[in-house]
């Protein structure tokens, strides 16, 4: 297999560099492409928050990185994911042998999922569930392995750890459920941890914990952390980064205190309209905005811009005649609009 | 549990009483009787006759037979056979042991051969080898029983001459081996649509596992796929197949009809066909509340044994 680019990370503190990642699906009706061209870097101890609306390929991404997309012919994923391992050794997941992709898999890079009911197998106790990655990926005995998980759990602040360990799922709350998920992503101490709305199912009180331990176990192991989401609440609150993702295409990414502030796309500004605010309750009477209309069919989406057709700067013939770049407008904040600094009234 | 057990069975001997009611009044019901037999032959006097039906009661009102039936029942006396005055105990016991052979080797076949070809068929959905398993099971469904049994009979037996055309051993040569060599016709037609059915279910239990989340993220914690399809998919998978398995076990005693009266099969299906053409109604009211009793436990055991194999039931099921 030839590559296109050498598999070299410019910097010795990244940890994930994808370079223009598509992933399309095979379906009855035609090829779907889901994810497009999307590249971007996280560092050690780096948070990266995913955001886009339901459709949007942000869990398709994140999937499509530790490649539990369904295999080929039914999913093919083009680009290159680079992912340095904790030896130091940098892969190409894209193009990794499935065997090697097994091993990459709950050691180097782990994963968070949304719903925590049903993430976890039924009939099997937690304990055994967290101790099975440490047995396969460092060759523990089943005894050390749930040694390992029992500190694991005491890690993420789930009490009495040691009688946990023979909990099975149904005996948990959906928190408790959520931080044996954690429990389980961390216990090889990845490098990567890809937590795809791991606070969703939640309700708002086990939220803020699970994020506040999120967090905090992200500043002592130092990992780089994908964060997906559409909540810009929790965005806030944890990302040093924010790439906003739309039909499949990343149309802004910026650090993300200049993407709250001075939000470039329409798109972007049109989220942060629609989060309900508190600090303007009772000052005006304004009612929350929305965007109108929805995501583009991905089998027909419309010429030019994918968010043209709901936007309200949309121009014809400027808009609709190319699928717009993805502009460096300031340094690190890039945009995909052709009409940025016009509708924003800023200078390119 | 040991207050739901007793729920159970006190539903289960109403269930029984009722069902030896209405068993009994079809039985009545249907036209002839065990007297026929002997009026067929001709040279029995209309006094002879009556005295025959005075003498096994049958002069008697239904309803009166009925209770005289049920009170012995309940005392554990099940009656005589018609036809050779055995108690009718002894008549099912020495068929049920030619009954658990057949059924026992073909369903434990019909079981592994059904639940491979069940999970392979999920795992490589809409492959080559899914769409002939979909057929074949169709197809095997499909055949009527007692036309493939005597297909088997004239290809391996007539035919080729391959394999016995029926009984349970050759007279005077009971070895294993005889048995073996009589049990493979009829094991094999009996296998075929169980397999069929099995195979069918286990596709489908498999297919509802394989999607779930659990699955995913048992791949995304990079162990072997092999584990994730063995220790998590097929054991979630089976967690229904108890309930048919338990479903299915009554069978396992009652036996086959069609096949055991094809392959003449000594079993408790053919003693029951058999019992009925006699009007045998002692034997023939015997095997139906033998049989009822057998679903009974098999379904109680099928939902005992989900209590132990499935966490989330054990701990609420009292």
């Amino acid at each position: 297999m030839t590559q296109t680019a050498p598999r070299v990370m410019q910097d010795e503190e990244d940890v994930l560099d994808v370079r223009n990642l598509g992933i399309s699906f095979r379906t009855p009706a035609g090829e779907i492409p889901a994810v497009r061209d999307v590249s971007f870097r996280i560092r050690r101890g780096e948070t990266l928050a995913l955001v886009g609306e339901s459709g949007s390929g942000k869990s398709v991404t994140s999937l499509g990185i530790l490649r539990l997309t369904p295999k080929p012919p039914f999913c093919s994923i083009t680009g290159q994911v680079l992912l340095r391992g904790r030896d130091g050794t940098v892969r190409d997941l894209a193009s990794l042998p499935e065997d090697e992709m097994r091993d990459v898999r709950g050691r180097d890079a782990a994963m968070v999922f949304q719903e925590p009911m049903t993430s976890l197998n039924p009939v099997h106790r937690v304990g055994d569930q967290i101790a099975e990655s440490i047995r396969f990926h460092e060759g523990l005995s089943r005894r050390a392995a749930l040694d390992k998980a029992a500190g694991l759990l005491d890690l993420v602040g789930i009490p009495d750890p040691r009688r946990r360990l023979g909990a099975y799922p149904h005996e948990l709350s959906g928190g408790m459920r959520q931080r044996v998920m954690i429990a389980m992503a961390l216990a090889c101490e990845p490098r990567l941890l890809i937590a795809d709305e791991p606070t969703t199912a939640l309700d708002v009180t086990i939220q803020a914990q699970i994020l506040d331990l999120l967090r905090r176990l992200q500043e002592r192991t130092r990992m780089a952390v994908i964060f997906i989401t559409h909540n810009l609440g929790v965005v806030a609150e944890i990302a040093d980064r924010v790439m906003v993702m739309y039909s499949g295409r990343v149309v802004e990414q910026a650090a993300v205190r200049p993407l709250f502030r001075s939000p470039l796309m329409p798109y972007t500004r049109g989220l942060l309209r629609s989060v309900p605010r508190l600090d303007f309750a009772g000052l005006g009477r304004e009612p929350l905005a929305a965007i109108p209309g929805t995501v583009p069919d991905p089998l027909e989406p419309p010429p030019g811009c994918s968010f043209g057709p709901r936007c309200g700067g949309f121009l014809p013939g400027t808009c609709d005649a190319a699928v717009p770049p993805l502009e460096e407008a300031r340094p690190g904040h890039q945009v995909r609009c052709v009409r940025w600094s016009a509708l924003t009234g800023e200078a390119a | 549990m040991s207050s739901y057990v007793i729920r159970r069975l006190l539903q289960g001997a109403g269930l029984l009483l009722l069902v030896s009611m209405i068993g009994f009044a079809i039985l009545h019901l249907a036209p002839g009787g065990p007297l026929s037999q002997f009026a067929a032959g001709g040279d029995m006097t209309q006094e002879d006759l009556d005295r025959v039906a005075a003498q096994l009661g049958l002069d008697r009102p239904l309803p009166i037979q009925y209770l005289d039936w049920l009170w012995r029942m309940l005392q554990g006396d099940w009656g005589l056979s018609y036809r050779d005055q055995q108690p009718v105990l002894s008549v099912i016991g020495s068929h049920l042991g030619a009954t658990l052979e057949l059924m026992l080797t073909s369903t434990l076949l019909a079981m592994m051969i059904g639940a491979w070809v069940g999970i392979l068929g999920a795992i490589r959905r809409y492959s080559l080898f899914d769409g002939f398993a979909t057929i074949g099971a169709m197809i095997a469904l499909s055949i009527p029983t007692f036309w493939f049994g005597l297909v088997v009979i004239y290809v391996f037996s007539v035919g080729l001459g391959w394999l016995p055309s029926g009984n349970r051993y050759t007279i005077g040569d009971e070895s294993l081996a005889n048995r073996v060599h009589h049990l493979i016709g009829p094991c094999m037609v009996l296998a075929l649509v169980s397999t069929a059915v099995w195979s069918r279910y286990m596709r489908s239990s498999m297919l509802d596992v394989i999607h779930q989340d659990y699955i995913r993220t048992a791949r995304s914690k990079g162990i072997p796929e092999r584990r994730i399809l063995i220790h998590h998919a097929v054991r979630n998978a089976l967690l229904p197949m108890i309930t048919i398995t338990g479903l299915h076990l009554p069978t396992l005693l009652s036996g086959a009809l069609v096949t055991e009266t094809v392959f003449t099969w000594p079993g408790m299906g053919r003693l029951f066909l058999d019992s009925i053409n006699y009007r045998d109604y002692p034997v023939v009211m015997g095997i139906l509340m033998f049989t009822a009793v057998l679903v009974l436990l098999g379904s109680l055991l099928a939902d005992l044994l989900y209590n132990v194999a499935d966490p989330r039931l054990g701990a609420n099921a009292t």
